[in-house]
């Protein structure tokens, strides 16, 4: 009945018809955002995010790996002869000449000072997750005295830089503190 | 679906598409010209409305169950961590645990609806059957649901359900020890009960494709209950029936938010915050507000009938309650179907009413003293309504004068 | 239209009528029947936390930690929370610090270390509560058989039914503090038996408790018992109802959130309904129906 009446009114009914769109669009996206947000860490993952790791027994030329994030993160007490080498490459030796150290400046360049401790060159800590495709490469092996990882053969040198292989990136340095002379708390 | 097709293909796109894929068409006949009654009240957005929550769970669900471990050890304890350390957990967990009481509390409206304008009479009596066979699988997605927080009334409400099938003689303890995998209630019934918990709403949307066929092949039926006669008895879907569902659903949306900000825990039960514990059975054991009805019937069949001993009976009973409104379309023998003009099936139906949610009380109270025999004088009732009435009412009934036709109807009333 | 509206609310009411009538009628008659537990109901408690605007008090929560910390936890278990909830805000919100603290108050044991050889160390935020009993059964043996149950869901996990029709108010009002009200009642409610009772050795009379007439847990609390240091008064009744918002907050811990949001929910949905309503009489305006 009448139905030409209805359009008497564009204006109105439009305005209407806008507005309530904009509230659903509005709506929706409000209650998308907890269903994604849930995805990311819980309240427990996030808590259990620093751990303490005691280096008292670390003699010179050993590393132990421990597990932070589900990630294993190595510290190794380098030998002499590891250091002097880290120091020897050239920037522009480096496939990777960023530092990937979280305690330093982001732009900060891939030096053997700057990937190792503050202070304490001998001590190395890094997440030792390959930067390629997520594999653990192996302490002590490879071309450059490094790491190397078996999954696609990136070589890492003694400071932890890629050298060789289909890997991105230096191995990155986690964010850590010495609490003591012999304790490091991660994260 | 039904009648000829308005729909006109114009973009590019649209005329590449209708040759391979007609969905486009499909979607505008089903969504935007098809025909309504241009009388139907706001029980008529229901449907609609369930549509809504079903999506609702299914998407709440899919989300909980990312959290949540179907392990009797960790069951308790993961919902717990959804509830504390999850972001957003605990409004996704009481969205979904109320969201299933919004969804029965639809479903009731909504098949009421069905019942009081005979929605269910020919030509739509498989478009009733198909409503019963999702509301059966609703119950068993409640019922699995509630056992997943493995709380003690999870447990025991499993226990007791499950137990149901040792009242059939003979097969009845094999039967009952293969659905549970076990002697009693344990980690592996909460396996296959998440495992199923998760597949049932898929074939609840896979039944509910066919409802709505059925619905968009037969036509809606409306509160004055006689056919469309002619284009002008009808409006077109959209934006017509849009915008009416799009305010019910908002609206149900304020009353379902009620409950999951400020009443969260209103409709669940204090025990199922206590773990399982297959030693202690708690008080009162009551199952979701919504089985109450059911379960006031099971209890009411407190005496053997014949070779039937009271255990079967009260099973055949519950069971015989829900299966029974399976056959509604051939049980009522009217020709009229909108109770409108059934002043006889009004009175009826309002009783049904009545002692329906009588009987939802009585399942919430201890079973004793008068409660039993209230429960049994509405039992008779409900099955009296279905077995009785509606096949007799057909006979003896003088329905009121029907109007001519819907837009008739209409004018007359907006003249007032 | 306005005739159909009218005529089938008619009809819903006088069906609702003829079922609250029904239901009435059988509450009254049940009146008689046998004794039902609770013997007296929980009187209402005003709480911050209580209704739609309701949050809890930080410094409540804090002085019902001590409670629970000085008192209950000798017997009771809070297994859920971790020492790090004690930072949460909206909760009881102390330091970083603090939290540090209490929790290096308690050892926990980890390991095994490189030795393989379990050792004790100090909690931190991310360790839960202590148990005071190593598993039910010795919680049992020492407290005469009856298990002091777990509080970390104490305050859900209790509640006093109101019955028919208050239930129904209940809901609308809201009202959703039956388990604090529960506790409260029940830490006031130890009382001389009357003459006529008898109560079995080892338990306690008190009419509030849910299952039975009298309860196994001594009466736990006398006043004084707890130092507040922010000049709140050090009585039972206070001390009561400081555990009682503890253990609420325990038990649901994001309620000043889930308030929060729903107001801004609830207003949204309103809104978004209003000009919904608008929307629809105006495509309704000229097609009768």
């Amino acid at each position: 009945m009448a139905h030409s009446d209805t359009t008497a009114e564009p204006t109105r009914r439009d305005f209407l018809l806008l507005t309530a769109g904009a509230f659903g669009a509005v709506g929706v996206a409000s209650v998308a955002w907890p269903f994604i947000d849930q995805m990311n860490p819980d309240a427990s993952t996030r808590a259990l995010a620093s751990i303490e790791v005691d280096i008292s027994a670390l003699q010179s030329g050993q590393s132990i790996t421990v597990l932070w994030r589900g990630k294993p993160v190595v510290v190794r007490n380098r030998t002499d002869k590891e250091i002097e080498e880290g120091k020897a490459v050239k920037l522009e030796e480096l496939k990777d000449p960023i530092a990937r150290n979280a305690n330093v400046d982001p732009s900060a360049d891939a030096t053997d000072a700057n990937r190792s401790a503050k202070d304490k060159e001998n001590i190395l800590v890094m997440v030792k997750v390959c930067t390629h495709l997520g594999c653990i490469p192996l302490d002590e092996s490879g071309e450059f005295g490094g790491w190397f990882c078996p999954c696609h053969g990136s070589q890492y040198d003694t400071a932890g830089r890629i050298r060789k292989g289909p890997a991105p990136e230096n191995l990155p340095v986690p964010v850590y503190a010495f609490t003591s002379d012999t304790k490091i708390r991660i994260g | 679906m039904s009648g000829h097709s308005t729909y006109e293909p114009k973009s590019g796109i649209e005329k590449w598409l209708e040759k391979r894929l007609p969905i486009v068409r499909l979607l505008h006949d089903a969504g935007v010209s098809y025909p309504t009654p241009r009388n139907l009240n706001p029980l008529w957005t229901f449907g609609g409305i369930l549509a809504m929550m079903l999506v609702i769970q299914i998407v709440s669900g899919i989300v909980l169950a990312m959290h949540y471990a179907s392990n009797s050890a960790l069951a308790f304890d993961s919902v717990e961590g959804i509830m504390r350390d999850v972001n957003w957990g605990w409004l996704i967990r009481y969205i979904h645990a109320n969201g299933a009481s919004m969804f029965f509390i639809a479903v009731y409206i909504h098949i009421l609806r069905g019942l009081y304008y005979g929605s269910y009479k020919e030509p739509r009596e498989l478009l009733w059957v198909l409503g019963v066979i999702i509301y059966l699988l609703m119950m068993a997605a409640g019922f699995m649901g509630y056992v997943l927080p493995w709380g003690q009334m999870s447990f025991w409400g499993a226990t007791v359900i499950t137990n149901f099938f040792t009242a059939i003689p003979v097969i009845g303890q094999p039967i009952q020890t293969l659905l549970i995998g076990g002697f009693a209630v344990d980690n592996a019934t909460l396996n296959r009960f998440f495992s199923l918990h998760y597949l049932v709403p898929f074939i609840i949307a896979g039944v509910v494709v066919l409802h709505i066929w059925a619905l968009h092949v037969v036509g809606q039926n409306n509160p004055l209950g006689i056919d469309v006669k002619s284009e002008k008895d009808t409006v077109p879907f959209t934006p017509y029936a849009t915008s009416k569902d799009g305010l019910f659903m908002v609206l149900f949306l304020v009353f379902y938010a009620w409950f999951v900000f400020y009443q969260p825990n209103y409709l669940g039960h204090p025990d199922n915050y206590t773990p399982a514990n297959p030693l202690v059975t708690p008080a009162h054991i009551v199952p979701e507000w919504y089985y109450l009805p059911f379960y006031a019937i099971l209890r009411a069949i407190t005496f053997n009938i014949g070779p039937i001993d009271s255990k079967l009976g009260g099973v055949l009973a519950m069971f015989g309650s829900i299966a029974v409104t399976a056959f509604l379309p051939w049980l009522d023998t009217s020709k009229v179907r909108s109770g409108r003009f059934r002043p006889l099936f009004r009175i009826a139906f309002w009783l049904f009413v009545a002692a329906v949610l009588f009987l939802g009380y009585l399942g919430s109270q201890p079973a004793d003293g008068n409660a039993v025999l209230y429960a049994q004088v509405c039992t008779a009732y409900y099955f009296a309504f279905f077995l009785i009435i509606l096949p007799v009412l057909g006979f003896i009934e003088k329905p009121k004068a029907l109007p001519n036709s819907i837009i008739e109807d209409v004018l007359a009333k907006s003249k007032h | 239209m306005k005739n159909s509206m009218i005529r089938w609310a008619s009809t819903a009411v006088i069906g609702l009528g003829l079922a609250v009538g029904s239901v009435a009628a059988a509450t009254a008659q049940e009146a008689g029947a046998a004794p039902e537990f609770p013997l007296k109901k929980p009187v209402h408690q005003s709480w911050s936390f209580g209704g739609i605007f309701g949050q809890y008090d930080q410094a409540q929560l804090q002085r019902g930690y001590k409670v629970y910390k000085e008192v209950c936890s000798a017997c009771h278990s809070m297994r859920l929370l971790k020492f790090r909830n004690l930072a949460d805000e909206g909760g009881p919100h102390f330091s970083e610090e603090q939290v540090k603290a209490l929790a290096a108050e308690y050892t926990i044991q980890d390991g095994p270390d490189d030795n393989g050889e379990m050792f004790d160390r100090p909690r931190l935020p991310k360790d839960p509560f202590p148990s005071p009993f190593a598993n039910d059964k010795a919680a049992r043996a020492a407290n005469g058989g009856a298990l002091p149950p777990d509080m970390s869901l104490l305050a859900k996990a209790r509640a006093v039914h109101s019955g028919f029709p208050w239930f129904l108010v209940d809901m609308i009002i809201p009202y959703q503090e039956q388990g604090p009200d529960y506790i409260v009642a029940l830490m006031n409610g130890y009382q001389d038996a009357p003459a006529d009772v008898k109560v079995p050795d080892g338990l306690n009379y008190n009419p509030y408790f849910l299952s039975n007439f009298a309860i196994g847990m001594p009466k736990p609390l006398s006043d004084g018992q707890v130092e507040y240091t922010d000049g709140t008064p050090q009585t039972v009744e206070q001390y009561s109802k400081d555990v009682s918002a503890f253990l609420m907050w325990a038990a649901e811990p994001h309620l000043n959130e889930r308030k929060q949001l729903g107001l801004k929910v609830m207003l949204f949905l309103i809104t978004f309904a209003g000009v919904l309503a608008l929307l629809k009489r105006k495509i309704w305006l000229n097609t009768p129906h």
